[in-house]
């Protein structure tokens, strides 16, 4: 975990990952920034929770997870007089292909993320939270191990926080790396210690969470912002993004770029001038397609994308989804067969078997796209495709039904020239890659 | 609905419904009878909704729900079998059966199988799937359920559920992600559930298939017929499936007063001693110490003749009967007219009886004490000396399900037995100790309520446990004091009786008896027990008679003193055995083969004095005669009156006419009197229970069940202190001396024996040497 350079750079936008060399994620370091201000604030003005809620609510601040949810209306649904313990959960399970940005606050700046779920968890009631992060960032998992302690060591967590009467105990607990897990009520099954399945909704987690207690996940770059727009106020962060879509995001941009890596931008920065931050497509190549969302999110043709804003609207208006905010970029020496059998390997794999039309039809999706990449497609495999990846989206318990079929719909829909040519040709369309 | 709970009004295909708030769709449909297809959903088990193949079309929702899952709202519209709905069934159907193997040519489950019955209605005619099927490794989970064909597998998790839920044991579970994920028993274990053949029932392919009945037919082939089961006091319905003369697999007919849709282990694979080869198929007499194979009229000839001889020699009164609460009421009736049609009153079931004091002091016939249904709603339960979930599986599992809804289910027990239930509150002490324990139960209830404490109880200082009980049976509406088989065969049977009724009293509990077998109530209607002076089964073997009948009732296994019993019959003149089985050599003079209960027509009286006849199911084995029919021509021949009846259910009529005339005669409550608890045994004492397939002649003989866990050979099981005291070692022997007779075990520290106890089982081969199910033992390393 060595930093790259002197100073991370996320660009000019940036708001949360402001200031970081990789070096001072320490408590001193973050409260040298003004961290811990918003709670200590919010403490001893007693500023009351609902008005925190509304703060949320305010900033459009939207789920950073993939799904984009309203953050303060998530808040609000956890029940106000529940008697007894009710759970905040980060969701640190950052296993999605293509995102790598949690992973950047857990490492560089956790403090953070502990005071936004500090005053998640006060805005709620809630007396317990756990940081459950994915399985294969062991180095992430111990560091904030050590910034935990520091917190509680410095009252900022635990019982009586800042000698108020509100008490907060908060727990890092870490996965084994499978990416259901990072399906918040599988999530809620793996802190429990059982097999990392879906469970069926309703209920929902609001009111049978963990250990059936009322209960809010959320992503960690969503909490991570928490304390900037109770520092700075909701109006200023959306004012940072446009309605509906407010403030900075963080993007991570994977592929044929010069300068990969975690860029953080307002919400409705043009995909050019994030493409540019990342150095542009590299050796000057041209964008044949790029997945503006996670994996999980559908592949949209090069041309489109370049012509879309970086917002949750504007991109579920060219068809696809900001999801995660991972921006895989992908040039036109790429072949589309190839790199669709990569995803449909990984939703076959991770599928957690539970309920049978994503048991079944990842194995079927990625055999079929397997066998014309192999050139042993036949012609009626492309409609079988669809049709099986339209019998698995909307039919399973969870999203990763979901998540398995867009992609196969959308590289097919998009690039079936591609896909017929192997069939027909047995061999592939564009050159090796090199 | 005679409540005023408020309804909710939805509609399902254009059907309007009210349905109680709380309800799912598909509980909804099948009130309308409606069927919606469905392979993960159970009635009696959780939702898991993983097989997605009851999703539904409802108004408003932009994607189909699956009916099992989704709650029911008001004014909600669903349809069943719209395109939308349909659509999503095939489009599940084709998922389920591209791995499927499609083998049902060759499976056990064809023609019972709900994937090949879906599979007409939502499957197409060829598949699209081209591609490799996935194969999974055959699984080992014992003698009883057969895994040899895991591909077949659709990952309902059915039997995961029956496990977890009703088993109260998670013995199979799901490995693996993704189409690699597989049933699999904990690490190289078996499955070992006495509930474990449900699994097999509830799997909805050939994946869990009986091993017993694999490959012995197809289901077509199998006649259906209705009876009822002969083991424990629940009296499961089952369906007996027959080929021919032969039955081939037992299943469970629901009945949700009884069994539900449930049956044992026991219950289910017991059949297979039917047709072993240890089934006596012709009459023998025993003649110059010679077996003779000789024919109904020689053999009835010669006990009828026998008889008369001791009778008129020695006086009717050297005459009597041990006969089996597991025989037929009507066996049981016409073997107590034909003792006393004799002159003799000496007849007894209550082989394993120790006490006879609370003799003649009954108020009635001692049963459950409430309708079994109603075990399940019982807010507060006591169960008073009981191996609970090996003697009554099903009765566990009601007690299971109501924990879970918050009863509140106490344990006065000599072992700490895991019945597999949140126990509240555990009481084990010493058999000797048993009294005292009870009696401080009893004290602290009446110190609770202010209610006078009686003398002899003075010296009575219940402990935190005992004042717990007492204080958990003091609350809820609904409560039982149940008394179980171990309180029953107890050496101070009649002191925990009186105890358990003070008790009762002092809590407002209903005051039950599990009751041993499966016609124990029966077999009190029935008269098979003394009715005026006669002797009772220890008297019997105490002061031994000349002549014995012995019906379904083995000296071996099925007394209190086996030791006694086998000296007693091989010092008779004449000894007849009256069995399906082929047994008692050594001692018996005459062996008559008579039906087993899916042989004859007859009737069992369940713990709850519910009357179930049935019919036989198959024809005798052989020269096998039902026994009824057999005592019948005994009676005629010795000129007996009342033994004139043609069919099973004159016999019947004669002592019970129905249900409701039984439950007239039924009642818990004894006039002894309690006294001061006796001071507790000097030495090690004995604790045995008889286990769950040694209990009774038809479970002893079959063969799948005698290769389970449960029926390992007994084994000593002691504390860590009563261990090290010996001077054992891991794996050590141990020489019991008991009375006159001894047995030598392999000893095992086992925790949940109590110091100064030792665990030794009953009914087996290798402890009927010892002389009584209690009492003080020697123990030595051997």
């Amino acid at each position: 975990m060595n930093a790259p350079s002197e100073f991370l750079n996320y660009g000019p936008d940036a708001i949360l990952m402001v200031g970081l060399n990789g070096r001072n994620w320490r408590l001193a370091d973050y409260v040298a920034r003004g961290g811990y201000g918003a709670l200590k604030k919010i403490i001893a003005e007693k500023i009351p929770p609902e008005q925190v809620v509304a703060e949320v609510k305010k900033s459009a601040l939207r789920g950073r997870g993939g799904a984009g949810f309203p953050t303060g209306l998530k808040w609000s649904f956890m029940p106000k007089n529940y008697v007894g313990d009710k759970y905040i959960i980060c969701n640190s399970d950052e296993g999605e292909p293509g995102t790598f940005k949690d992973r950047d606050i857990l490492r560089y700046n956790p403090h953070m993320l502990f005071e936004g779920m500090a005053i998640g968890a006060y805005a709620m009631g809630a007396t317990r939270g756990y940081n459950y992060v994915h399985g294969e960032i062991w180095a992430e998992y111990l560091r904030c191990e050590e910034a935990i302690e520091e917190a509680y060591a410095a009252g900022f967590l635990g019982a009586n926080i800042l000698g108020s009467d509100f008490s907060f105990h908060l727990y890092n607990h870490h996965g084994f790396g499978a990416y259901i897990c990072g399906e918040e009520t599988a999530l809620l099954e793996s802190i429990e210690g059982k097999r990392g399945m879906p469970r069926f909704k309703p209920p929902f987690p609001a009111s049978y969470g963990v250990y059936g207690k009322p209960t809010t996940i959320n992503n960690t770059e969503t909490f991570a912002a928490v304390p900037w727009i109770m520092r700075n106020g909701g109006e200023a962060f959306l004012e940072l993004g446009k309605p509906n879509n407010g403030g900075t995001k963080l993007f991570s941009v994977s592929g044929d770029v010069e300068r990969p890596g975690n860029y953080e931008v307002n919400l409705g920065t043009p995909f050019t001038t994030l493409l540019e931050m990342a150095g542009g497509m590299r050796g000057g190549r041209k964008l044949k397609a790029c997945i503006p969302g996670g994996s999980s999110a559908p592949v949209l043709p090069g041309d489109l994308m370049m012509a879309t804003d970086l917002d949750y609207d504007s991109i579920a208006k060219a068809g696809s989804m900001l999801g995660s905010g991972a921006v895989i970029c992908m040039d036109e020496t790429r072949c589309m067969v190839r790199s669709l059998r990569r995803l449909s390997y990984f939703y076959y794999e991770e599928s957690c078997g539970q309920c049978t039309p994503c048991r079944e039809g990842t194995g079927w999706m990625w055999r079929m796209v397997d066998r014309i990449e192999r050139g042993q497609g036949r012609n009626e495999d492309l409609d079988t495709l669809t049709s099986v990846a339209g019998n698995i989206a909307g039919r399973t318990i969870c999203a990763l039904g979901d998540a398995a079929a867009f992609p196969v719909i959308s590289f097919i829909r998009h690039f079936r020239d591609e896909f017929q040519y192997h069939i027909d040709h047995k061999r592939c369309l564009v050159p090796a890659y090199v | 609905m005679s409540d005023a709970r408020p309804t909710l009004n939805i509609e399902i295909d254009g059907k309007p419904i009210e349905v109680a708030p709380g309800s799912t769709v598909i509980e909804a449909a099948h009130a309308l009878g409606i069927y919606v297809p469905h392979f993960c959903y159970h009635k009696k088990l959780s939702i898991a909704a993983n097989c997605r193949m009851c999703l539904v079309q409802v108004e408003k929702a932009p994607k189909p729900l699956p009916a099992c899952a989704t709650p029911v709202t008001e004014g909600m519209k669903v349809w069943t079998a719209s395109e939308l709905a349909v659509t999503a069934q095939k489009g599940v159907m084709e998922f389920l059966l591209i791995n499927h193997p499609l083998d049902c040519p060759i499976c056990d489950q064809g023609g019972e199988c709900q994937l090949q019955d879906l599979a007409v209605g939502y499957g197409a005619s060829s598949s699209r799937y081209v591609e490799a099927k996935r194969v999974v490794f055959h699984k080992d989970l014992g003698p009883l359920i057969s895994a040899e064909e895991m591909p077949r597998c659709i990952h309902c998790t059915r039997c995961i559920r029956v496990g977890q839920e009703i088993a109260g044991i998670m013995e199979l579970g799901m490995i693996g992600r993704s189409e690699h994920s597989q049933i699999v028993s904990f690490v190289g274990r078996t499955v070992d559930s006495e509930l474990s053949g449900n699994m097999i029932d509830v799997c909805p392919v050939g994946a869990l298939t009986s091993k017993p009945f694999r490959y012995a037919a197809r289901t077509w082939e199998l006649a259906r017929r209705k009876s009822v089961s002969p083991h424990d006091s629940l009296g499961s319905n089952l369906v007996v499936q027959v080929k021919g003369d032969r039955v081939l697999r037992v299943l469970p007919l629901d009945n949700e007063a009884v069994n539900e849709c449930w049956i044992s282990d026991k219950d289910r694979f017991s059949y297979e001693a039917l047709n072993s080869g240890e089934r006596l198929t012709a009459p023998m007499i025993k003649q110059g110490g010679e077996w003779k194979t000789v024919d109904w009229q020689a053999a009835l000839e010669f006990v009828a003749q026998g008889l008369t001889d001791i009778v008129a020699r020695h006086g009717p009164g050297a005459f009597g009967a041990l006969v089996s609460a597991h025989a037929t009421l009507e066996e049981l009736a016409l073997a107590g007219r034909l003792v006393r049609g004799v002159g003799s009153d000496n007849i007894d079931f209550r082989l394993r009886q120790a006490d006879f004091r609370g003799n003649g002091h009954a108020t009635g016939i001692p049963w459950l004490g409430l309708p079994i249904a109603q075990v399940g709603a019982l807010d507060r339960a006591l169960v008073v000396g009981s191996f609970l979930r090996k003697d009554h599986p099903l009765l566990a599992q009601r007690l299971r399900q109501a924990v879970k809804k918050g009863t509140q289910v106490s344990m006065l027990h000599s072992v700490d037995d895991d019945w597999l239930l949140a126990v509240a509150h555990k009481r084990i002490v010493a058999p000797s100790r048993m009294p005292a324990a009870l009696a401080g139960i009893v004290v602290a209830a009446l110190r609770a309520t202010g209610k006078p404490v009686p003398e002899v109880l003075d010296g009575i200082d219940p402990d935190m446990t005992e004042k717990a009980i007492a204080e958990s049976l003091a609350s809820g509406r609904s409560k039982a004091v149940l008394l179980g088989n171990y309180a029953v065969q107890h050496p101070d049977a009649a002191q925990i009786h009186a105890l358990a009724q003070m008790l009762a009293e002092a809590t407002g509990a209903t005051l039950g008896f599990l009751t041993e077998a499966a016609n124990t109530v029966g077999a009190h209607l029935a008269g098979a027990l003394p009715q005026s002076g006669g002797m009772n089964a220890q008297a019997m073997l105490d002061d031994p008679r000349r002549a014995y009948l012995l019906l379904h009732a083995e000296a071996e296994f099925d007394f209190a003193r086996t030791l006694a019993a086998r000296t007693a019959l091989e010092n008779a003149d004449l000894v007849v055995v009256m069995s399906p089985f082929a047994h008692g050599m050594p001692y018996a003079d005459v062996l008559l083969p008579v039906s087993p209960f899916t042989e004859t027509a007859g009737a069992f009286v369940n713990c709850e004095g519910r009357l179930q006849d049935f019919r036989g199911v198959v024809a005798p084995l052989g020269e096998t005669r039902p026994g009824w029919k057999v005592l019948r021509v005994l009676g005629t021949m010795l000129r007996l009156p009342g033994f004139d009846a043609d069919t099973a259910a004159e016999v019947r009529a004669t002592i019970a006419a129905d249900t409701a005339a039984i439950a007239a005669r039924l009642g818990n409550g004894t006039r002894v009197a309690v006294e001061a608890p006796t001071p507790a045994v000097a030495g090690v004492e004995r604790v045995a229970d008889v286990p769950i397939y040694f209990a009774d002649p038809l479970v002893r003989r079959s063969a799948p069940l005698q290769l389970t866990a449960d029926a390992r050979p007994p084994v000593a099981r002691m504390h860590r202190s009563l261990f090290d005291t010996l001077g054992l070692a891991k794996g050590g022997q141990v020489r019991v001396k008991q009375g006159r007779g001894e047995a030598v075990l392999s000893a095992v520290v086992d925790a949940a024996v109590p110091p100064g106890v030792v665990r030794i089982a009953a009914a087996h081969t290798s402890t009927c040497g010892l002389d009584g199910l209690s009492g003080a033992v020697e123990l030595e390393r051997a």
